[in-house]
């Protein structure tokens, strides 16, 4: 069988696959998009933006677990795309992305559309290829999808000059059901060592902390992280990507922790004198100021990147594995062990942990008839009875969900946590509605966030995305507002949004239904009715307190220690100056 | 701050030698030298870096290099025993036969060569580990050194240890 470039790499998408493309048509990539047309087995989706074809690859990858493929032509296709392809790497999410190139003879010329798109995406890709010959293509598609799901995922780009897509130039089609690649070969099982070593660290603690990262959930690992915990009986929190690997609701769980963490997970990882990472990387999000870090610690961390460990703060015990693979290596050991977690020094430590969580400090004011921005995420919690798939933007609105919804299933919070991507909430809800046809998807954003990629309500219409959109709007960009109240003397340089626009009557324009929400009492009846409407996508424009802000919080150059807390819970606000 | 030299060979690609530079100035780590040319399998280039650097950043961009695809195999030569060479061309603008003469001198002590003469240019070729070189060029100190060609750092760990597939 002979086939030509484009038709070629529709097939080996076909055979890797793929159900959903998400792209954007152009010169370059005509002849791809017209074997896309003569096909039935791919679904192209036709966003309005090549940014939104990125995210919404990436929800898609991020709930299902698969990689997320996109396809953009040359040149403003690239750049566009780079922002999402960026969001992907930092949070080390599978994708692959087709880019069009100008034919490879005009490469170097300057040509209409021509982007060096292998230099301009070589940061911010776990790989890139050029192809530079026909008869390499299906191959390089092999390998590429092989880098973007082993190991530690990220996006691989592979350009795709015109000429290499000709209609008129045909070759057999080969594809390879395995591939190996001599430079490039992931860790998976743990060094047993290392393992024996670190269970036994563990039984002999006395402080215990478990601090689990999106690692958890990107190696499919839940499971076996839940097995070890309840193994152990000791206190566990995640970072902002690895909540809902461990149930919210579990007693255990101590929410959150860094920045904008639990009181009581941050004061854990304080005082504990064990820890184990497991999935996660110590993001400086996390770890507050690195000389205050787990003062009293001994630090056990499992990755399956070898860079990451020991990066940011020395690790006692490193493990480099699977960490699905790792944690059942784990389990196993401490099957075998004759020794047992010391539970009467253990009690000692959940006393200390419990007298912290009577701090309540996920407390906020109830009273009064302004709409707080956290009950309207308990509410939205209580209505999708926690089982929703929850995007989000970045702000305030991103932290309210994270320690508000309380996520109990993986895969189910999907949010820009490593670039922090604003215009990344609507794309990637279209990316897991997609996936999920009859599953409620849920976008919680903010007024500044939708209206960087507002424009995908288009496709949402397209499509038939039923997602629910929940805009927290205070009319103020909220972080930037909070670090300017908190740090430069409430001076609010350019954060208040004027002029904002009728999102009711924006979203109708669409195609779609509008809900202006202002009265606290409209709340649950508005949400409630919104929810019922199964196939219809609902854009909620929530009217919320201009001023609130998000607690607890560590302020710069602090430790876990140093919170500012919130007014109404039972610590004083003035925690930082003690 | 230590010197270290990384020996790594990397699949001789279109783009590969980007890669290593490039995580070089993104995550910014001090470059001081790099050479690069293919192997005697033709499909793989081997690179010479030196560096200075705490052991902690050099530990992470040993780690780093290895994350990269294309990165076959690394050797750091920090704690190895090993021999490192440089070459240098160095002309030199001379003003009469004497002047000519001794700098012949000096090339001969330092196991130099002359490669090319002049009427008023002499240009010498010198290969030896940097402290030699810094040396030699110092020692013609009262000479008008006119340009001076350096190939970068390429090295080789001594005994059994070696950087091979």
């Amino acid at each position: 069988m002979k086939l030509s470039g484009a038709e070629i790499l529709i097939r080996c998408l076909k055979d890797e696959g793929v159900e959903y493309l998400f792209g954007y048509p152009g010169g370059a990539v005509l002849n791809i998009y017209d074997a896309l047309y003569r096909q039935d087995d791919i679904k192209h989706i036709m966003v309005r933006h090549e940014q939104a074809a990125t995210h919404a690859a990436d929800g898609y990858a991020r709930a299902t677990g698969k990689p997320g493929i996109v396809l953009v032509t040359s040149g403003p296709g690239v750049t566009n795309a780079v922002t999402g392809i960026a969001t992907a790497y930092m949070d080390s999410i599978p994708m692959v992305v087709i880019t069009g190139q100008v034919s490879s003879a005009m490469i170097g010329s300057d040509a209409f559309q021509e982007v060096d798109a292998i230099g301009i995406t070589r940061p911010c890709v776990k790989h890139n290829f050029l192809i530079k010959d026909l008869s390499k293509l299906a191959e390089t598609i092999k390998k590429a999808f092989y880098i973007a799901t082993t190991g530690r995922p990220g996006p691989v780009v592979i350009d795709v000059p015109k000429d290499i897509t000709n209609p008129d130039i045909k070759i057999s089609y080969y594809y390879s059901d395995a591939i190996k690649i001599r430079s490039y070969k992931p860790a998976v099982n743990g060094h047993p060592a290392q393992i024996k070593v670190a269970v036994g660290m563990l039984l002999n603690s006395s402080r215990p902390m478990i601090y689990t990262g999106g690692g958890v959930i990107l190696g499919n690992a839940s499971e076996e992280l839940r097995k070890f915990v309840y193994k152990l009986g000791y206190p566990i929190t995640s970072t902002l990507m690895g909540l809902g690997a461990f149930p919210a609701s579990n007693n255990q769980f101590l929410g959150m922790l860094g920045m904008h963490g639990n009181y009581e997970a941050n004061m854990a990882m304080h005082e504990c004198d064990v820890l184990i990472a497991i999935g996660a990387r110590f993001d400086d999000r996390i770890t507050g100021e690195l000389i205050y870090f787990c003062p009293y610690a001994k630090i056990i961390h499992i990755d399956i990147d070898p860079s990451s460990i020991s990066k940011n703060v020395t690790v006692d015990i490193p493990i480099v594995g699977d960490v699905s693979v790792v944690l059942k290596e784990m389990n196993q050991a401490l099957d075998l062990s004759v020794r047992r977690p010391q539970n009467n020094v253990l009690k000692e430590w959940w006393i200390t942990i419990d007298g912290w969580r009577s701090q309540k400090c996920m407390s906020y004011d109830k009273q009064g008839n302004s709409i707080k921005p956290q009950a309207v995420i308990e509410l939205l919690h209580h209505i999708t009875v926690g089982n929703a798939y929850v995007t989000s933007d970045v702000g305030q609105h991103q932290m309210w969900t994270a320690q508000y919804y309380g996520f109990d299933k993986p895969n189910r919070w999907i949010n820009s946590g490593g670039l922090g991507t604003m215009g990344f909430g609507l794309p990637a809800a279209m990316g897991v509605q997609l996936a999920y046809p009859d599953e409620t998807v849920v976008c919680v954003t903010g007024e500044g966030s939708i209206q960087m990629c507002i424009q995908e309500l288009s496709t949402c219409l397209q499509y038939g995305l039923p997602i629910k959109v929940i805009t927290l709007n205070n009319h103020y960009l909220g972080m930037v507002r909070q670090w300017q109240e908190f740090f430069y003397g409430n001076r609010y340089s350019h954060s208040y949004m004027k002029s904002l626009p009728d999102f009711v009557k924006l979203t109708e324009s669409y195609g779609h239904v509008g809900m202006h929400i202002t009265d606290l009492s409209d709340l649950e009846p508005m949400m409630e009715k919104a929810f019922a409407m199964k196939n219809r996508l609902v854009f909620m424009d929530i009217v919320t307190e201009q001023t609130e802000n998000v607690y607890p919080m560590i302020s710069n150059g602090k430790g876990h220690n140093k919170m500012y807390m919130s007014p109404h819970c039972k610590l004083s606000k003035s925690w930082d100056d003690r | 701050m230590k010197r270290h030299i990384i020996l790594i060979l990397i699949e001789n690609e279109a783009g590969a030698l980007s890669y290593v530079s490039g995580l070089f100035s993104a995550r910014a780590y001090n470059i001081e030298s790099l050479t690069v040319a293919p192997t005697e399998d033709p499909s793989l280039s081997r690179m010479t870096i030196v560096t200075t650097c705490t052991d902690h950043v050099m530990e992470q961009i040993s780690k780093q290099l290895n994350k990269l695809i294309d990165v076959v195999k690394l050797l750091a030569l920090t704690n190895e025993p090993h021999i490192e060479r440089e070459m240098r061309l160095i002309k030199i603008k001379f003003a009469n036969m004497s002047q000519l003469k001794d700098i012949k001198f000096l090339t001969n002590i330092y196991s130099g060569n002359i490669i090319d003469v002049t009427s008023t240019t002499i240009t010498i070729e010198l290969i030896s580990s940097g402290d030699r070189l810094d040396a030699f060029i110092e020692s013609l100190a009262e000479y008008k050194i006119i340009e001076i060609a350096r190939s970068g750092i390429t090295g080789i760990s001594c005994g059994e240890t070696s950087l091979h597939i």
